[in-house]
């Protein structure tokens, strides 16, 4: 419990997706003017991590990995896939999302509307991507902990867009040189949020 | 045949596909593309070359496959088909970084990986290769590449130099003797926020020579 406890606190201060690896910094810097569409894009990204996360760490643990596939039988004890793994992340990650939108826009086409058109930009998010890279090559022990991980890097993610996002709504009033308007204030501010979080560093529950 | 089919290899039009994202049109500065997989690479000159020449690569090779197969591939299926092409470059990228260069492989981690998802790739095949011919893309995939390598370069070489005081691992500022005058590095451009604000004050200095590229808000 103390190390779940541990991996989700990390994921979303120490490890943060934008700010410690500028992971899915596009959708980051182009989705971010205001607060309700950020909060609805981080949202999304969060429900698609717990969704391909675990996902991926099954076929990761079962089909790709060295020695992985010895379930099928003695003969395949040597086989080694793991040079698919990004074309088949990729793969899963496409059609979870194509997925999701499909069973969000039957069950709750309220919750569809307002998430609609983030859904397919999703599939091209670099967090995405890359918390499947992490998790497979940090070797999370259980499935258990590999979710954990992708549910707190999703809210870590989200911390970030609505943070920024917040900031951009009051930057309207200030008084920014011109050359720096839009995305040059936009990144430096980042920069000055990624020193903030990094007070967290070193934190262990 | 066209006019187009007689057209030189490297006429204006062509020469200015190349020549454009290097400035004016530039992936990172001013299409704002391809910043996520770009920024935690750059603490050394090295990796960040490699990641360039890595990304050139992917690039100017998936811009002709697609071009060339723009009039076979089915409108909904799009984007599958272009993931596959990028996904299948970037692991034999990764195949040859882990047999010839297995140290810089190491520092780049997941950062290979992530140049499936990098947005300057999609958004070329997408805006560029699937309505033009092949030698266009070709070269449209050649500039696009070599403008985020720009911009990869200059953050690395200020955040190795004035970081660890080092240029491809030469000790620059150790030759030069200002140790012994009292200078020190500047640990803190080792660190992943000074990426950020770095290529924020390139977007400054661009945006101050180039006033058409001024946001409104």
């Amino acid at each position: 419990m103390e190390n779940l406890l541990n991996i989700f606190v990390k994921s979303i201060f120490v490890e943060n997706m934008v700010f410690a690896f500028f992971l899915g910094m596009c959708s980051y810097l182009a989705v971010s003017k205001t607060v309700k569409t950020s909060l609805g894009l981080g949202l999304a990204v969060i429900f698609v991590l717990i969704i391909t996360i675990p996902v991926n760490y099954l076929i990761e643990n079962y089909v790709l990995k060295k020695g992985a596939l010895s379930w099928l039988g003695r003969g395949f004890e040597e086989v080694d896939l793991s040079f698919l793994a990004f074309i088949v992340f990729i793969a899963v990650i496409a059609a979870m999302v194509q997925l999701v939108e499909m069973v969000i826009e039957k069950m709750s086409p309220a919750l569809y509307n307002s998430l609609g058109i983030f859904l397919p930009l999703i599939a091209v998010n670099c967090a995405i991507l890359g918390g499947s890279l992490f998790m497979q090559e940090r070797e999370y022990q259980t499935l258990i902990e590999a979710t954990v991980f992708g549910f707190g890097s999703g809210i870590g993610w989200l911390l970030a867009i609505t943070g920024i996002a917040a900031i951009r709504e009051k930057l309207r009033y200030s008084n920014v040189p011109d050359p720096l308007k839009g995305l040059g204030i936009t990144f430096i501010l980042t920069g000055l949020m990624a020193i903030a979080f990094m007070g967290f560093m070193g934190i262990k529950l | 045949m066209s006019n187009q089919e007689r057209e030189p290899l490297f006429s204006a039009k062509n020469l200015k596909l190349l020549t454009e994202p290097l400035g004016r049109n530039n992936p990172i500065t001013v299409q704002v593309l391809g910043i996520c997989s770009a920024l935690a690479i750059t603490v050394k000159l090295k990796p960040a070359l490699v990641m360039a020449v890595s990304v050139i690569f992917v690039i100017s090779v998936s811009s002709i496959v697609i071009a060339a197969l723009r009039k076979y591939i089915p409108e909904r299926i799009r984007i599958i088909v272009q993931l596959v092409v990028i996904a299948s470059l970037v692991i034999l990228v990764d195949q040859v970084l882990k047999a010839y260069a297995f140290d810089v492989s190491k520092q780049l981690s997941v950062f290979v990986g992530l140049i499936i998802t990098n947005c300057i790739i999609m958004g070329r095949l997408e805006g560029f290769s699937m309505a033009n011919k092949p030698w266009a893309s070709f070269l449209d995939g050649l500039g696009n590449g070599a403008g985020y390598g720009l911009i990869l370069v200059i953050v690395a070489f200020f955040r190795e130099l004035l970081g660890s005081g080092t240029l491809m691992d030469y000790p620059v500022m150790e030759k030069l003797g200002l140790y012994s005058t009292g200078y020190e590095d500047n640990g803190m451009m080792i660190l992943p926020p000074m990426a950020l604000i770095v290529v924020g004050l390139i977007i400054w200095v661009h945006r101050s020579r180039d006033k058409s590229l001024v946001e409104k808000n």
